[in-house]
């Protein structure tokens, strides 16, 4: 890959001194690649994170026991009312300084990696918003449909598993594709936590190099791909799960 | 060659003759502090059509619900097979594998196909083999006249398609009672028709059945037994000629002047 650009990045750069050093010099193009990596899986795992917490918070809010409901409702609260950054940092610096560190010969490895309290501080954030848009979602699902299952046997967790939530799904996955490109964005955030995101890269890189507004335009576009790419995933799978003669 | 009998796809388990299958003794409910059933008894038995008929208002719905335990009850008392169905210690599922139930908006899950809702209990609730279920879905759906149409969505289906859907759905639990709560008062004029055949096939095949309704020529014609409910109490019961030919209570006859 590298081979194939990199001419064309050089000879730009030695006729018009715009220096994209990412697409021409190995040692950048591999902190690029690395940090493309990194925020991918950031974005994955958060995401992923975000949904199960979703799933589950939604569950409690109807959950027959009040200590649950409460927990979530407080979950919800706290997370949806601090920004995210300040959460970011909360986690990393108020929580990460009392967990466990294991002595690695010469210095302490922390339990949990940078990389670790990032994933964990944006799906808890994300998921207080997923919570809200499932909630949104079941209470649009009509009690008639609920009592059927309830008359064929259906558990309440079985009721919610195979009724209420693929139904749930569909009816809030619009207002969850805004949530989940909003996280998705917000993953840069944990470049203050010092994950070598996109953002962190490409910041060392134009420390290095002083090319700040042309790493500028490759870490604008590099978002500008990737979340296209998951709004357009997003909207695909909403069309894939229309279902005929329903809701429209 | 001779081919062994096939099996019925409503087979049933065995509950003696004799005794009620469904029994009601001085139910009441309320909501809040509106009292709607005041004191109803009924004894249904095996095999029986009973149809529940009266005004809207009157408790029918209610009635019906409270058998399979969707709706709780304040007194009284409610057996099924001789279950206790108020009973807190009771296994609900134990219950309701016994009671099918058959609604007004026939409540199909939309997500799922004609096949997929029909199997769906029996799988995930019964944990049958998937094989077996199947082939009982089908011969259900075939029964219900809907043959070519497994693959098709509740939302593509018109109403008496969805609820004969729904039908089938709850057949595929073998269940030994069925509820059908105003089941064809959703649907359009036509397409009544094809819903009561079902039902009408189902009686004739011995399933016990209570239904409540407003189509009094299928009552009078199917019923073994017709319920009038007027206000939360049984105002009068009786076969169905007793009912439609020589009402004794007033309310009955005024009832069935305004609609007949």
């Amino acid at each position: 890959m590298l081979e194939l650009i990199s001419p064309l990045f050089r000879e730009l750069y030695d006729r018009t001194g715009l220096n994209f050093t990412v697409f021409y010099e190995r040692y950048e193009y591999d902190r690029f690649v690395g940090g493309a990596s990194v925020s991918l899986q950031l974005i994955f795992w958060s995401l992923l994170l975000s949904l199960i917490i979703g799933v589950l918070g939604a569950w409690s809010q109807n959950s027959q026991s009040r200590a649950l409901r409460i927990c979530a409702d407080a979950y919800i609260q706290v997370f949806r009312n601090t920004p995210p950054m300040i959460q970011l940092l909360f986690f990393y610096f108020g929580l990460g300084a009392f967990t466990p560190a294991f002595d690695m010969g010469g210095y302490s490895q922390p339990i949990i990696s940078a990389f670790g309290w990032a994933v964990l501080s944006l799906g808890i954030f994300g998921g207080a918003f997923n919570v809200e848009i499932f909630r949104s979602g079941l209470e649009a699902v009509p009690a008639s449909t609920l009592e059927a299952a309830e008359s064929l046997c259906f558990t309440r967790w079985q009721t919610y598993i195979y009724v209420s939530l693929p139904l749930a799904f569909r009816i809030s996955l619009p207002a969850l594709t805004n949530n989940l490109v909003s996280l998705a964005k917000t993953t840069s955030l944990a470049y203050v936590i010092s994950v070598p995101e996109m953002t962190y890269v490409l910041n060392q890189v134009w420390s290095d190099n002083v090319n700040v507004p042309e790493m500028m335009w490759v870490l604008f576009l590099f978002y500008v791909g990737v979340i296209t790419l998951l709004s357009y995933g997003l909207h695909a799978l909403e069309r894939r799960l229309a279902l005929p003669g329903y809701g429209r | 060659m001779l081919l062994p009998p096939e099996p019925s796809v409503t087979e049933h388990r065995s509950w003696p003759d004799e005794s009620p299958i469904v029994s009601l003794k001085d139910v009441h409910k309320s909501f809040g502090s509106f009292e709607v059933l005041r004191g109803v008894s009924m004894d249904v038995r095996k095999g029986e059509i009973v149809c529940i008929i009266g005004p809207s208002g009157s408790g029918k719905s209610t009635l019906i619900r409270c058998i399979n335990g969707l709706t709780p009850i304040h007194q009284g008392s409610i057996t099924v097979e001789g279950q206790e169905v108020n009973d807190a210690k009771l296994d609900k599922l134990s219950l309701r594998r016994k009671v099918g139930i058959v609604f007004q908006q026939y409540n199909l899950f939309p997500h799922k196909t004609v096949l997929e809702n029909v199997m769906m209990a029996p799988l995930k609730v019964l944990r049958e083999p998937k094989a077996e279920v199947e082939a009982r879905a089908r011969a259900l759906i075939a029964k219900v006249r809907l043959t070519g149409k497994e693959d098709a969505y509740p939302g593509q289906l018109s109403g008496g398609q969805q609820q004969r859907v729904a039908i089938a759905r709850s057949l595929a639990m073998r269940p030994d009672v069925m509820l059908f709560d105003e089941v064809t008062a959703a649907l359009d004029p036509e397409t009544v028709k094809e819903v009561l055949v079902t039902i009408k096939e189902l009686a004739t095949e011995g399933m016990t059945c209570i239904l409540v309704t407003h189509e009094m020529g299928f009552a009078r014609e199917v019923a073994d037994h017709v319920y009038f409910t007027d206000r939360g109490v049984i105002v009068e019961h009786g076969s169905p000629a007793q009912i439609f030919g020589a009402a004794q209570d007033p309310r009955t006859r005024q009832f069935l002047s305004q609609i007949l």
